[in-house]
Parts: structure tokens; C-alpha cells; sequence
């Protein structure tokens, strides 16, 4: 089987526990999702629901306990180091809550930096049309710490971006921002997906980061409990208040 | 807030162990000083007690001061038989005697002596195999140098004393109290007594010493009074314990010296040392900065804070010097252990013991190297505001300026010391100079450190992981510099002695080319004990007489007494040959044959001395009278014959060996030198401690030693270029784990294994390259001022050690690849997710 058209990202049902024997802890239990490309996706849930295993077992940072996961056309489960790392080089984008820049690169370098890691060279073109879309072209010789929260996260974004991967996942990236600059941000995600086709899976337990997403799913003990298209904020956060009634139900 | 202290440095144990390891290499090289000289003193003060074990009083005649003592006549032995409370009185017979094995060279020891003596069965020697020796061609040899030249009784074995080779029969082997085949490695053999005389002391019926043995009921100490009453002045009578004192002290004396040098050396360990804790606690203290601002922001003071760094540094300074001098006894014993077999010596080991110097200077040491060296992060700790702290983690650059301008002053400071040290030529100033230049230096480093390491480092990014280690190793001057600065000491201490003695073997080589208009060199090796070899006027005169000579001198060399001054003398045999072939220019005077009553001298004596053509000079030589001299011409300055006047040659026989020391030989024109050397050589088959060299031969034995120096050196400094390159690990494993995240983040987004490998290795590199370039740079400094300043001391040319420099910036790039290793294997064995998360 292989992630077939239309499909960036799959879990088959994954299971993923941590410990053994009666300290066991079984963080995803059973989870199959297919994420279609060119679509932001949203997962959601209380802390502990699984979400963040989800999004690193997705993105080939964590292994599986059983179940498989594709990335594009690719096996993910099973692959050695070398394999994961680069899966994660050239089909996988990130942006983490603390924008994980290094202070050493300027904003450019820190951009251009899986390309430069890689070996490859950069499409200027695609460069120039993401470093517009995040308004970073006057901050571009700037290091990490002459830029503030909401300017680093979006050199994050852009370095996610540049290399055109399968899928963008995004953890938490508006956790440490002000709610300005987390809209940028979040706005900048939607129009990625949108104008430029990019797939994004945001992990997320703020309602209206979700709102900005096409596709919310929302996780529960880990197990897939609810899912909306295009939800506003008040319809998120609905779900989410009501998500504690939910009996845990594998999600077909 | 003793029990926080405790509890955080457990939490770190990798750091601590690093961090100790500095301490605990430096002590182990101070108590394993202490431990190796203080074996090795008790063995030889055992070894000296059992050599004179049978002697209970001993006379040997009294020298006059510059005057060799002349040898006892046989009435001296009668006179003392006739001393109540005398057993028995012994004549001695004993002189150096050097044996030459049955490859035809001559047998050394490693500092044992070898001599010969009368055999009058009444020594501490046992006959082991064979007999006593009776006919004139007879000896006896002691066991060890039976073993150590494979000789068996009736062998012939031939010998080196003050006559050249003579062959002997071996008629017996003898050995000491336990079997011991020698007592302390030395190479002995006995002749009868007639024979001794004549080849030992040349002369017969005399005797070097009486050995006095007491009867029943006399002490040593009234013995000896009586010994001393009846034969008057002119002899030194002492007993054996007296003289196993005296000669364990003199060679104690030198131990001592020997200890004096391997604590130099320790303490230059200990210096890097210093460097390397300094750093370890900036960065263990810049990365508590959040634990110790909580501490604060809880209400501890400023002082509980500089307490608990102090302390932290206490602790690891108190297990490092127990661990320190438990290694430095394993090692001191160790190195007593290969002392006392190295080259068959054979020295009978006393127990290994742990002296209190050992115990007390390692915990000074250790404990005040390792808190010296806290106190200062931990000042800079306590001067954080507790809420700066706790925001932001990580301490922003700090301006370089103060520290730039301390250590501009401080290297001022030392390099002036330096000057007036080598103006007054006073060590300590001198010394003291240096490590205040180096601090100077090491503070001068952050500064320098950024032009250089961008430098260094372009060299080495030509990928994206090469130039993230570049920058990394630019990100913070001072830890960069204080890493570079240790292994800077080592590197320069190295290269500045290289730079002296390359410039000594040019001197040489010039002044062989230049000055030294002599074909041929004939000179004897330098012996352990007494005068080099020496051999006869008859062969001196078969050489001058050899086809392809065109002139040959020589001459017998000694020192002579000038009132209270000892000053060196040669007597020379031909003084216009001299004059040819050495190339001296007079001052005054002429350069001409001196009468038997005239002297020349070297200019910078005769100006020291105020001494000029006409003054008279009264000398003592080693035997007569003093004897009157007229300086006959003064020579101007020369590299060659510094120091030394030249008297005529009838005065070498009031030297203690009438011999020739050393000849000088120019061929005819047109000749070749090495067929000509090829017909000298046999002249001396029978004197093969004497060598034939031609000019490039001497200069090569000559500068030969030079690299037995270095190599030395090299190896004692080796330490400190080890402690140097821990400190390189240290800070890398310091810095990845500060880095975590960032480690976490490049894997996350797909930076490979290999790569962050590279990218640590690129960062260790520039560090060791950099500590290179700057030890080179400050080694030429001092390697040239030294060779300045000893111009005067026959020094006169300036020679660089390209290649060999060349070779330490190589061996630093591989050390930087080294260091690199385990810190690289850390970063790239991170658990991304971890690392991540990382606080």
C-alpha cells in the first residue's frame, strides 16, 4: 500500500506506548488518518490526548509501537537514521513553538539552512516569493536575537517552506506569540495552503489557531473522537468543551 | 545551601570528571616527582652505607686547594698499622678503568662508574668463579661486568686506563655480600697490586687511601681521632659512615636538581591546568546562571553564592589531589622502577615510600589551582541581578575592552621581567617573566581571537556543518581564547627552545665553515666521570707524520687556579698551527710560539680581568708549584677557544693528565679528507674511546645532543599539551551541551549524523590551530629574545624551525580532530525529540 493521489500524509492504524509492562503508557491507540495535500489540517486536543506523538510519529521524529505512517510516497516506519533524517531533509518542513533558530546564521542563512545542508541549490524565485509572503526582505542579514518573537517565528515558517516539502508541520507555532503576531502567522499558514498548494499539520489546543485550519481533528486518549471542515473559533472551542462527554470511540 | 551545592555537583558528574582530570594530571606529575627522587635518594643512600660497610676509617690525602692530591706513600700505612686500637690498615689502589668488550667498543654504563682497584682479598669482594689474580697480566672482574660483557674466567679482556689498551686474563669472577653481582651497576675490575699502581695512578709504590679496619673494643670515632692525631695535617681521615654520607649527599645534591626540574615542568602542567579549571567553572557557572539567580531570588546572599562555587571547587579539588597522588605514586614508583633497569644499572630498589613533601604539596596544589581558578566565575556569578538571570539564560557578550587593555599591561609587565632577566641573567625573573607574558597573552586572546578564528576558519567551511562550526567556535571570544591560551603555553615553550637550539646548530655550522679551518677533528667521547680521553704525544706525532697532512696540534686541557678563580687552560702543542687553523686575529701582542713562562689570552678574559700583553698571571695547576706566566698576545673576540687561555706545552705536566684531549688536522691541498681520515683512524685502534671526524662529522656530534634536548623537552611538555588538549574536549562537551536545542533542531531538520560530527570537528580544529598559531608566534617571540640575549654566550646566528613548526600546527589540527571525537559521538547520538525539548 502507498499513500495513493491526493493524500500527503498517512497513519495506518498506529499505536504508540511508552514503557513496558504495568507503567505502560499508551499515548496513541489505534490511530489511521489520511491528511490530503494541499490542505491545513489541524489536530486538536486536551494535553495529554496523544497530539504531539501524532504530529512526531507523523513526521518520522519518533518511531511507532505498530501501524504504519507514509510520508508522500514514502514508508516512514521502518526507516534507519539516515533514512528519517532524510525524510526529514527534503519531505518534511517544521516550525516549532520556540523557533529553534540558529543564533549563529542570519535570518537568511537560518532560511536557506536544509537547503545548504543538503547540498542543494536554492530556487531564488521560490526564495523571493517566501520571504514576500512572510515580509522578511529588510530583516534578511539580521541574526536571531536583532528580531523579535513574531519575526523569528516567521523566518521559521519561511525555512519550513523553502525546500517545497510534502508536509509542513507546525507545533505549537504561536505558542510564545502575542496574539498580532500569532494572527501573521497563522495567516501566513493559511495562504500557503491556499495560494501555493502546501500541505500544513498544525498541532494546536488553541481554538482559534484551529479556526484558521480547513480540516480539525480533534484527539482524545488517543484516539480520533471528532472532526470538522472550516470550523470558526466558537465552533472549535464548542467541540472542545464538550470533547470531556465524548466516550472514546476508535474513529473509522 | 551546602546541601544544594552537594546535590548540584553530583547532578554534573561528566563535568566534574573533566574538570578534575586537569587537577589529578598535574598533581600525579608533582608527587610522582616527589615519590621517584625521594626512592631513588634512599636507594643510593642503602647503596653507599653497604659500599663502605667494611671500611670502619679511611685516609686519603688532603688536596691543596686547585692541586691534585698527591698519593700516599707506603710509610702512611705503616704509620697508621702503628695506631693503637688499629686492626688492620689497607692500602688502596684505584684509578678509572674502562673495559672494552668483545665487539671491540668500549663498554658504558648509564652513570655507574667504572674503575679499577688492587685485589688484596680483604674488600667486601668474594671470589665467585676462578681465583684470585697473581701474575701481572691477571685480573679479576666483578660479576656484573662478567654478565654485561660475557666474559668468562680465562677470557681475555682488554682495558682502558691511563695507558692506552692493554690485555689481560680473566682470572676470576667476584661478587658482594647476597650475591649481588654489583652494588650499584657499576663496571669494576682488580689488578694486583704493581699493575694497579702503574696503570691506575702511574706511578709505582703508592697508594690513593688507607681503609683502616678497628680492633675489639675502639669506636670508628675514636679511631679515626687517633688516626688523624698521629699523621697530622695533609690527610682527610673519616669514617665509613662519614664518607657513605658524603657521597649519598653529592649524589642526593644532584637528585635534588633533577626534582627542581620535574616540578618546573609539573608547575607548567599546573599552569595550563589552571587555564582549563577557569574555564570549565566560567562555563558550568554561565549554565547555572538560572539555578544560581533561584538560589538568590530565594534570599541567598552574594556571598552563599560565591560560597557554594568555592566549595564546589574545594570538593573537586580535594578528590583530585587524592586521586593525583595515588596515580603519582603508582607513577613515581613506576619510573624508579624502569630508572634502576634502564641500561643495566641494577640500582637496588629501597621501598617505595610516600614522602610528606609528596602528600603536602599535592593538596596545596590541587586544592588552590582548582580554587584560584573558581573564584573568579564565581564573582562574576554573584554580580548577576537574580531577575536578569532568570529571564534570559544565556550571559550576553560582554565588552572586551578592560580585558584587552589587563592583558596589554600584563604582557608588558612580563616581556619587561623578561628583558631584566636577561639583562641581569637572573633565572627567576627571567621565568617569572614568561608565565606573566602568558597570562598577559591569555588575556590578550579574546581580542585576537575574532580576525584569527574567521580566518582559520575560512579554511576549513567550505560546507554548510563546517561553517556552522566556524561560527560556533567565533560565538564566544573568551571561552575560545582561554582553550587556545592553554594549549598556546605548551606549543611556545616548545617552539622557543627549538628556535634557540636551531640557532645554536647554525652558529656551529657557521663557525665549522667559517672560523674552524681544520680538515679533521680527533677528539675522545666525553666521559660520565673524571676527563674525556685523552691519548699519547707519539700518536699525535704519527698523524702529523701521516701522507695528505699538512699540519696537525693538539692539546691537553685542564682547569687551572687563579687566586680564588677557577678558569680554564690548553696547553697547546703547536700555537702557529693553532692560530692557522682556528683563525684568530691577536688584539695585541703577536700570535707567535709561547717560552714556557708565557700565556695568550682571549680578549673578553683579558678585559674581564683587566689583564693585557706584559701583566703576569700566577697560576695553579693540578700538581707543583704555582707558576708565573707573561701574557705574550691577546686574540681578538672569537666564537672558537671562548674563555680559555693557552699556555705553553711543557705546562701540561703539572696537569692531571699529561695526555693529548683533543687535535686539530688540516690535509695537504689537493688532498682528499676522507682518504686521509682513513688512514688516521688506524693510528687510534688502540684508544677507541678516541673518534676521527671530519668538519660535518663534528658539527653533526656536535649538535647531535641538541635533539636529545628537544626530544626531551618535548616529552616532559607533553603533559602539559595533554592537559591542554583535555581542556579542548572539556569545552566542547560544555558547549554541546549547551547547545542541545540547537543540536536537536539541525537533526530535526535534517542535518545527517556525519555532518554534526564534521560540524563539532570544524569547531575543535580552529580552536587547536589557533592555540598553535599563537604558541608559534609567541615561542619565536621568546625564542628570538633569547638568542639575543645569549649573542655574547657563542649564539650568533638566528635560526627558524620551519619545518618543525610546520609539524606542531599539523599535530594541533590532529589534535583538534582528536579532541574532537568523543564530544562529536555525544551531538550526534542526541535523541532529536529530547534535544528539542531541551532546557
Amino acid at each position: 500500500m502507498s499513500a495513493s493521489d491526493g493524500v500527503a500524509a498517512r497513519a495506518v492504524d498506529v499505536w504508540k506506548s511508552y514503557g513496558s509492562g504495568d507503567a505502560a503508557v499508551t499515548a496513541l491507540a489505534g490511530v489511521s488518518v489520511d491528511l490530503e495535500k494541499s490542505r491545513f489540517t489541524a489536530i486538536m486536543g486536551p494535553s495529554g490526548s496523544g497530539k504531539s506523538t501524532l504530529m512526531h510519529c507523523l513526521a518520522g521524529l519518533d518511531d511507532v509501537t505498530s501501524g504504519e505512517v507514509w510520508v508522500g510516497g514514502t514508508k516512514v516506519t521502518g526507516l534507519k537514521d539516515r533514512g528519517l533524517t532524510e525524510l526529514r531533509r527534503d519531505k518534511v518542513g517544521f516550525i516549532f513553538q520556540q523557533f529553534n533558530l540558529l543564533p549563529t546564521l542570519t535570518a537568511e542563512e537560518n532560511i536557506t539552512l536544509p537547503l545548504a545542508i543538503g547540498g542543494k541549490k536554492i530556487d531564488k524565485a521560490w526564495f523571493d516569493v517566501v520571504v514576500d509572503t512572510v515580509g522578511l526582505r529588510d530583516r534578511l542579514t539580521h541574526r536571531p536575537t536583532q528580531l523579535s518573537g513574531g519575526q523569528q517565528q516567521r523566518v521559521a515558517c519561511a525555512r519550513a517552506l523553502v525546500s517545497r516539502p510534502d508536509v509542513v508541520f507546525a507545533d505549537e507555532p504561536t505558542g510564545n506569540l502575542d496574539s498580532q503576531s500569532g494572527a501573521e502567522v497563522l495567516g501566513f499558514l493559511q495562504r500557503s495552503a491556499r495560494e501555493f498548494g502546501q500541505t500544513i499539520v498544525m498541532v494546536t489546543h488553541d481554538a482559534n489557531a484551529a479556526s484558521y485550519a480547513d480540516r480539525v481533528i480533534f484527539l482524545k486518549d488517543g484516539h480520533i473522537v471528532r472532526e470538522l471542515l472550516s470550523p470558526s473559533a466558537d465552533e472549535v472551542l464548542d467541540t472542545m468543551k464538550h470533547l470531556d462527554s465524548v466516550v472514546a470511540v476508535p474513529h473509522v | 545551601m551546602f546541601k544544594a551545592t552537594i546535590k548540584s555537583l553530583l547532578s554534573r558528574k561528566l563535568r566534574l570528571v573533566l574538570s578534575a582530570l586537569a587537577v589529578v594530571l598535574g598533581v600525579m606529575f608533582v608527587s610522582g616527582s616527589f615519590v621517584l627522587t625521594d626512592t631513588l635518594q634512599r636507594s643510593f643512600t642503602d647503596l653507599f652505607s653497604s659500599a663502605f660497610a667494611n671500611v670502619d676509617v679511611s685516609v686519603t690525602p688532603k688536596a691543596e686547594k686547585g692541586k691534585q692530591p698527591e698519593p700516599l706513600a707506603p710509610q702512611t700505612i705503616a704509620d697508621v698499622k702503628a695506631v693503637p686500637g688499629v686492626a688492620s690498615a689497607v692500602g688502596d689502589v684505584q684509578g678509572s678503568a674502562r673495559p672494552i668488550g668483545k665487539n671491540g667498543k668500549v663498554i658504558t654504563t648509564s652513570g655507574s662508574p667504572r674503575f679499577g682497584f688492587n685485589w688484596t682479598g680483604t674488600g667486601d669482594e668474594k671470589i665467585r668463579d676462578g681465583k684470585a689474580p697473581v701474575a701481572d697480566n691477571e685480573v679479576v672482574i666483578g660479576g656484573f661486568l662478567a654478565t654485561t660483557g660475557g666474559f668468562k674466567v680465562g677470557d681475555d679482556i682488554a682495558l682502558l686506563t691511563l695507558e692506552p689498551k692493554k690485555t689481560f686474563k680473566v682470572a676470576g669472577i667476584y661478587e658482594y655480600a647476597g650475591g649481588r653481582d654489583s652494588l650499584g651497576g657499576e663496571l669494576s675490575v682488580a689488578f694486583t697490586e704493581p699493575v694497579a699502581q702503574q696503570l691506575l695512578l702511574g706511578k709505582k709504590d703508592v697508594y690513593s687511601g688507607v681503609t683502616v679496619k678497628a680492633a675489639q673494643g675502639t669506636s670508628d670515632d675514636a679511631l679515626r681521632d687517633a688516626v688523624a692525631a698521629k699523621l697530622g695535617s695533609g690527610y682527610d681521615v673519616k669514617t665509613g659512615a662519614t664518607l657513605a654520607k658524603e657521597q649519598a649527599d653529592q649524589i642526593n645534591e644532584g637528585l635534588k636538581f633533577f626534582n627542581y626540574v620535574l616540578l618546573g615542568f609539573a608547575g607548567i602542567a599546573l599552569f595550563v591546568g589552571i587555564f582549563i579549571i577557569l574555564n570549565t567553572f566560567s562555563i558550568i557557572v554561565a549554565q547555572r546562571t538560572r539555578e544560581l539567580a533561584l538560589l538568590r531570588s530565594m534570599g541567598a546572599s552574594r556571598g552563599q553564592v560565591i560560597g557554594s562555587v568555592v566549595l564546589e571547587a574545594l570538593v573537586i579539588g580535594l578528590i583530585a589531589s587524592i586521586v593525583g597522588l595515588a596515580a603519582g605514586v603508582g607513577i613515581g614508583a613506576l619510573l624508579a622502577k624502569i630508572f634502576s633497569s634502564v641500561g643495566g644499572t641494577s640500582l637496588q630498589l629501597a621501598g617505595i615510600g610516600v614522602p610528606m613533601s609528596a602528600v603536602i604539596s599535592s593538596f596545596a596544589v590541587g586544592m588552590i589551582v582548582t580554587v584560584v581558578a573558581a573564584v573568579m566565575p564565581a564573582l562574576r556569578a554573584s554580580r548577576i541581578a537574580p531577575v536578569a538571570a532568570m529571564r534570559e539564560a544565556a550571559t550576553p557578550d560582554r565588552p572586551l575592552t578592560k580585558i584587552t587593555i589587563t592583558g596589554a599591561l600584563v604582557a608588558a609587565a612580563g616581556g619587561t621581567a623578561l628583558a631584566f632577566g636577561f639583562n641581569q641573567a637572573s633565572l627567576p625573573l627571567i621565568f617569572g617573566g614568561i608565565l606573566v607574558a602568558f597570562v598577559g597573552v591569555a588575556l590578550l586572546t579574546p581580542i585576537l581571537s575574532k580576525p584569527m578564528v574567521s580566518l582559520i576558519g575560512r579554511l576549513l567551511s567550505w560546507s554548510m556543518p563546517g561553517l556552522l562550526g566556524r561560527r560556533n567556535s567565533a560565538r564566544n571570544p573568551r571561552r575560545t581564547a582561554i582553550t587556545a591560551a592553554a594549549l598556546m603555553v605548551g606549543i611556545s615553550l616548545i617552539t622557543g627552545v627549538s628556535v634557540v637550539l636551531t640557532s645554536a646548530t647554525k652558529s656551529i655550522e657557521k663557525l665549522a665553515s667559517g672560523q674552524l679551518q681544520t680538515d679533521l677533528i680527533i677528539s675522545g667521547e666525553g666521559q660520565m666521570e673524571g676527563q674525556p680521553a685523552t691519548f699519547g704525544r707519539d700518536v699525535l706525532t704519527k698523524v702529523e707524520k701521516t701522507d695528505g697532512v699538512k699540519s696537525a696540534f693538539g692539546w691537553s686541557q685542564d682547569g687551572v687556579l687563579q687566586g680564588e678563580d677557577q678558569l680554564f687552560a690548553v696547553a697547546v702543542t703547536d700555537v702557529s698551527a693553532l692560530k692557522e687553523m682556528f683563525a684568530l686575529k691577536p688584539k695585541s701582542g703577536d700570535i707567535k710560539p709561547l717560552r714556557d713562562d708565557q700565556v695568550g689570552l682571549p680578549e673578553d678574559l683579558a678585559t674581564e680581568k683587566n689583564w693585557t700583553v706584559g701583566s703576569t698571571i700566577t697560576l695553579q695547576l693540578a700538581k707543583g708549584e704555582p707558576r708565573t706566566y707573561t701574557v705574550a698576545f691577546v686574540w681578538s673576540k672569537s666564537q672558537v677557544l671562548q674563555g680559555a687561555m693557552v699556555l705553553p706545552e711543557s705546562s701540561s705536566k703539572d696537569f692531571r693528565s699529561d695526555q693529548i684531549g683533543q687535535a686539530f688536522a688540516q690535509v695537504t691541498p689537493g688532498a682528499n679528507v676522507a682518504d686521509v681520515q682513513k688512514r688516521v683512524e688506524p693510528l687510534f685502534a688502540d684508544n677507541p674511546e678516541i673518534t676521527v671526524q671530519d668538519r660535518s662529522g663534528f658539527v653533526k656530534q656536535t649538535t647531535s645532543q641538541f635533539d636529545t634536548v628537544l626530544l626531551m623537552i618535548q616529552i616532559l611538555l607533553a603533559l602539559a599539551i595533554l592537559i591542554a588538549v583535555l581542556g579542548v574536549i572539556n569545552t566542547l562537551a560544555l558547549s554541546v551541551i549547551e547547545r542541545t536545542r540547537e543540536l536537536g533542531l539541525l537533526r530535526a531538520i535534517g542535518m545527517r549524523r556525519a555532518q554534526v560530527m564534521r560540524m563539532i570537528t570544524v569547531e575543535s580544529v580552529v580552536i587547536s590551530v589557533f592555540g598553535a598559531v599563537l604558541g608559534l608566534a609567541v615561542g619565536l617571540a621568546l625564542g628570538v629574545a633569547t638568542v639575543q640575549a645569549l649573542k655574547d654566550q657563542g649564539i650568533s646566528e638566528l635560526g627558524l624551525p620551519w619545518a618543525t613548526m610546520a609539524q606542531y600546527l599539523v599535530v594541533a589540527a590532529f589534535v583538534g580532530v582528536v579532541a574532537a571525537i568523543l564530544p562529536a559521538i555525544r551531538a550526534a547520538r542526541l535523541n532529536v525529540l529530547d534535544a528539542i525539548a531541551y532546557e
